[in-house]
């Protein structure tokens, strides 16, 4: 059987895999990551989003074999120890879930979101979530969330 | 998923020979239509051949009045270089409208095109600028590049390797979205090459991508907005579905095509 070769989450690690398994197969069955979901299996959820070479991606429309020698991070590898990232905290503090069930996605979705555009409107943060589907809240503690996250982060960066 | 063998050769001559060697296989780039396809079980390639370890092919650059955009450029890429914004707005514009974020920072304009999917963006950018799609063995002019529905002139085992778009004049590009989809319900590219206007329709073609007659017609008249009121495209080749009857898609053909007249620079 071939095998994969990544760093996950700051881990090098070697997996045989099939050709045709899936990253989200490897994530959470092979490598015991379940904090990235699997909504649809369609490409059109994003609660399997993941970090691949610092670009969110659906996790379950990308082949395992694709990720050879990639950098990826998950929703576990977000955190700094016990600190949360900012977006998982400002998540918490705007109430911004409430079954859950998307929430690894939306964080990861959000946090590449927040890399590339520190500052983002209402509007490009709405835009930006198409690929995000949450049936619970509504969406508007999520972007609320997003908010209270690009601030902290500024005031981090401003601040350093 | 049912299993096949994969290969990531690292040059075009080397997918040529993988190619050669395994008929039945398909070719990967994104990914982002074909792992659904294969996950349906609409396609059962005995073997996948992986682009995505070609970097030659994940490249654009600016020569002279033509922009090279590699068939593994993602839409991410196009979207925010900025050889692209500077000679070509309406194509990163385009780039940046398809699907989602998470589907460009992966899916490449050379998937796109070889798809020709008959709601993708890409396809009404390509034969609106007239654009020239290079693959390993040839160059396909766009008019003579798109044969119907999901369906293109490439041979089996034919690879895409770029597209040379040359620099209009001005262009813009104007999708009417399905919501949900994120897909073109009618999609138009209109373009002021300097050798006449061209407008590509996307979304709505019974037979893919078309140049509209009608819509050229009025605006090499006048390139305006308002050439475009009281032009008719007729139903006959128009596809409805439950999204939109071909009426009503005919019917926003001209206006959308209007839109993208109004913002073309
Ligand atoms: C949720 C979602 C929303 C989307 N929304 C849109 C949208 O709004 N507009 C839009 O236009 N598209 C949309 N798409 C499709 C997306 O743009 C795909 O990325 C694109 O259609 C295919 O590109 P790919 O790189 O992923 O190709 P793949 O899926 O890897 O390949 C597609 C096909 O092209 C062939 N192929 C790939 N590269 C080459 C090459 N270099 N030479 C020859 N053949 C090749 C493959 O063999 C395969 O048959 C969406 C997709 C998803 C999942
Ligand atoms: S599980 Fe991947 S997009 Fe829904
Ligand atoms: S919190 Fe339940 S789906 Fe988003």
């Amino acid at each position: 059987m071939p095998h994969v070769t990544m760093e996950v989450n700051g881990k090098a690690v070697k997996v045989d895999v099939a050709p045709s398994a899936l990253l989200v197969e490897v994530l959470r069955r092979d490598l015991a990551l379940t904090g990235t979901h699997v909504g649809c299996d369609t490409s059109q959820c994003g609660a399997c989003v993941v970090h691949m070479n610092g670009a969110s991606v659906k996790s379950c429309t990308v082949l395992a074999m694709q990720a050879n020698g990639a950098k990826i991070v998950t929703i576990e590898g977000l955190s700094q120890g016990t600190n949360m990232h900012p977006v998982q905290a400002a998540f918490k503090e705007a109430h911004g879930l409430q079954c859950g069930f998307c929430t690894p996605g939306m964080v990861m979705s959000s946090a590449d979101l927040l890399a590339r555009n520190p500052n983002p409107s209402e509007t490009e943060i709405r835009s930006w979530l198409k690929g995000n589907i949450c049936r619970c809240t509504g969406y508007h503690n999520i972007v609320k969330a997003i908010q209270i996250a690009a601030d902290t982060m500024s005031k981090k960066a401003a601040a350093e | 998923m049912y299993s096949f063998d994969y290969h990531r050769p690292g040059s075009v001559a080397d997918v040529a020979k993988a190619l050669l060697a395994n008929p039945e296989a398909r070719l990967l780039a994104g990914g982002q239509t074909l792992i659904p396809t294969l996950k349906q079980r609409l396609a059962q390639p005995a073997a996948v051949i992986d682009l995505g370890g070609i970097a030659d092919l994940k490249m654009i650059k600016r020569d002279g009045a033509t922009l090279v955009i590699g068939a593994m450029a993602t839409h991410d890429m196009v979207a925010r270089s900025a050889d692209v914004k500077a000679a070509i707005p309406a194509l990163a514009a385009l780039a940046g409208g398809i699907g989602d974020p998470q589907v460009r920072n992966v899916g490449t304009i050379g998937g796109s095109v070889a798809n020709n999917d008959p709601a993708a963006d890409y396809p009404a950018a390509v034969l609106a600028l007239g654009a020239t799609v290079v693959t390993n063995k040839r160059q396909i002019v766009a008019d003579q590049f798109f044969a119907g529905m999901f369906s293109t002139v490439l041979d089996a085992g034919e690879i895409i390797t770029a597209l040379h778009f040359p620099v209009p004049k001005k262009a813009a590009y104007a999708k009417f979205e399905q919501r949900a989809s994120r897909y073109a319900l009618v999609g138009a590219f209109v373009a002021d090459t300097g050798a006449g206007v061209r407008c590509a329709i996307t979304g709505c073609g019974a037979g893919g991508v078309f140049r509209s007659a009608e819509i050229e017609a009025a605006l090499a008249k006048m390139f305006a907005a308002d050439a475009l009121k009281g032009v008719k495209i007729s139903v006959a080749n128009i596809m409805g579905d439950i999204h939109g009857s071909a009426e009503y898609r005919a019917a926003m053909v001209p206006v959308i095509a209007a839109r993208a007249v109004a913002m073309a620079v």
